[in-house]
């Protein structure tokens, strides 16, 4: 166990390393000088000259590269040149918006879908296991935009329901604006655990300890909240994992349509303006949370299925 | 000799026929499938005949009058600008479909030549690709989309790049578990002790085996690349106004939202319309040819 924990933190580390690498030749090989694209096209040699130096793009690539890593060590981001903050500042922020709106919709969706896997798995071909299989499907594919923009239109425009932008504050306001954005995330997770329960649920209720609970008369009900789901929520635990990458991507989307705060709004507003400080920032953060997030799962089930950890 | 020679080809048609049989019956079974298959060839269609159906010029502001609702004239009114949104939603489908097959089509190509070289190449090259793949695989789709966008600039060429490299890793490992659990097998060692070089095992052997699952594979990315499309397209950052596009047209919807909804309403059923129907067609073509295939991710 502990031989597999310090690989994969290794193997994680090494992804971020990479990344970053990455990220920082692809915004130095873009054709075009950063600082003239910043200052503009009146900008003087002088003042050209100046940024250069304030951003450290007068020395060797290599000497970036380091002093860039080096800042990260201590939570340096870079500075944005635009608001005269660290970016760090700004990005932490803002994320504790998207961090909010994450967890909502995908704690809201868990708690519907898990027992309508189990529903659907226990009366399998019923009409409810039947008609939740189509509309799974349907909620996994429709981006959640489109899901955003309708219900704006729908509950906030004509039926004037619940409001339509901003994150509100105080003890009700937050979480009644937390509602249509978290529903708009929230659905495509609800099909999509679902299905992934339903089909582990079926796979365990077929198994000898299931046959041998039943036979001691156990009720269904029991049997598959003591027995059988502690095994078949194990996929859920890793695809969680997994889906912080696409809750952020919807997430995008969701504020933006919602004129919410957060890293998305943030990132989308720093692309229009060109502002690579802010996009390189939001970038490496969410970057990070990904990659800690699917290691996390990853050890999680390591941890409470042993096979797991042989394969890497 | 002459006589299996004789024999074989008969049978080869008849078990061809046979399982053509099979799939056409499965696919009938599968009533999804079949309306996933109905709206992507009407989706298809439209976007093929689009210049034969539009009621008005798409780019042409003015054509009536702003912001309308549905007439006999402008089957679905009118946008901010006075344009017919029926002909813009008509002429936008192009534009999804044509990033979907650039963008899917090229990273099927480097995605497998990767994942042969991943799983027949040296070790140590397997792991760094490995490691590659990982690396672009734990960027998050859409934001790294944008940092690329900001990069390069808003436009289809930056999309279809983007959603190219993002999409390959997945590609080239599933090439590479394939190859690799081919390699070892029985036939490829006897075939390499004829004399075959590795290009013909990779080309006669390898590339049959890997492409079916591959290209269900390919197929189940559609609809998420029309999503990706549209949604960018939705921010500002894909195609430049005036071109008709789904996710264009949503955001000039969503801009007016407060006066009409129809541009809103008009826009955003195809891209519901085109995601489900090739979800639905790629989920019933995965279940009749390959129903392990999202195991072995």
């Amino acid at each position: 166990m502990w031989f597999y924990l310090c690989r994969r933190l290794v193997l994680a580390i090494a992804i971020i390393a990479i990344a970053v690498t990455l990220l920082f030749l692809m915004i130095r090989a873009v054709p075009g000088d950063p600082a003239a694209v910043l200052l503009g096209p009146r900008a003087t040699p002088e003042m050209k000259a100046l940024l250069h130096q304030q951003m450290g793009l007068d020395k060797p690539l290599v000497v970036q590269i380091a002093t860039f890593f080096g800042g990260l060590l201590h939570g340096d981001l870079g500075f944005d040149v635009f608001s005269q903050r660290p970016v760090a500042d700004i990005v932490f922020e803002q994320l504790p918006y998207t961090i909010q709106l994450i967890l909502v919709s995908i704690s809201c969706a868990v708690a519907i879908a898990v027992p309508l896997g189990c529903y659907s798995a226990m009366r399998r071909n019923s009409l409810v296991d039947q008609v939740a299989g189509v509309v799974t499907v349907a909620t996994i594919a429709i981006p959640s935009f489109v899901v955003a923009v309708y219900a704006l239109l729908i509950f906030a425009v004509t039926l004037r329901w619940l409001p339509a932008i901003g994150a509100g504050n105080g003890f009700w306001d937050g979480p009644i604006h937390l509602v249509l954005p978290g529903f708009a995330i929230g659905i495509g997770w609800v099909g999509y655990i679902s299905r992934l329960v339903r089909a582990s649920m079926l796979e365990v209720l077929g198994e000898n300890h299931v046959r041998m609970a039943r036979s001691f008369g156990i009720s269904e009900w029991r049997i598959v909240a003591r027995y059988a789901l502690p095994l078949a929520i194990l996929p859920t635990v890793t695809i969680l994992g997994v889906g912080i990458a696409w809750l952020l991507s919807s997430a995008v989307f969701i504020e933006v349509v919602f004129a919410r705060p957060g890293i998305g709004a943030l990132i989308v507003n720093a692309v229009h303006t060109r502002n690579y400080p802010i996009v390189m920032g939001v970038v490496l953060v969410s970057t990070f949370l990904i990659v800690s997030a699917t290691t996390l799962s990853d050890v999680i089930n390591a941890f409470l299925d042993p096979r797991t950890r042989e394969k890497l | 000799m002459a006589i299996v020679e004789s024999i074989l080809p008969e049978t080869n048609d008849a078990m061809a026929a046979e399982s053509s049989r099979t799939f056409l019956r499965q696919f009938r079974q599968n009533l999804l499938g079949m309306l996933g298959a109905v709206l992507v060839i009407f989706i298809a269609a439209t976007a093929i005949f689009a210049p034969l159906m539009i009621t008005h010029d798409p780019i042409r502001i003015m054509v009536g009058p702003r912001l309308a609702g549905p007439s006999l004239d402008f089957l679905l009114g009118t946008d901010q600008l006075g344009r017919d949104t029926f002909s813009r939603v008509v002429m936008g489908g192009r534009i999804p479909l044509l990033v979907a097959f650039a963008s899917l089509g090229s990273s099927l190509a480097v995605g497998l030549v990767l994942g042969l070289i991943a799983g027949f190449g040296p070790r140590w090259l397997d792991n760094l690709l490995l490691l590659v793949f990982d690396t672009i695989r734990s960027f998050p789709s859409i934001i790294f989309a944008l940092a690329m966008i900001a990069l390069l600039g808003p436009s289809l060429a930056s999309i279809i790049l983007v959603i190219a490299i993002t999409s390959m890793p997945i590609y080239a490992r599933v090439v590479r578990t394939q190859t690799e659990a081919l390699r070892s097998s029985e036939y490829i060692a006897a075939e390499r002790s004829m004399g075959a070089g590795t290009t013909r095992i990779l080309a006669v052997h390898v590339l049959p085996n890997v492409l079916g699952p591959l290209l269900i594979l390919v197929s189940m990315d559609v609809p998420a690349v029309i999503a990706v499309e549209a949604g960018l397209s939705f921010l500002g950052m894909g195609v430049r106004p005036p071109t008709p596009d789904w996710g264009a047209i949503l955001n000039d919807g969503y801009s007016y939202i407060n006066q009409t909804p129809w541009p809103v309403i008009a826009s955003g059923i195809p891209i519901v319309l085109a995601t489900l129907g090739f979800t639905f067609l790629g989920e019933a073509l995965r279940d009749i040819f390959d129903p392990k295939l999202r195991k072995d991710l």
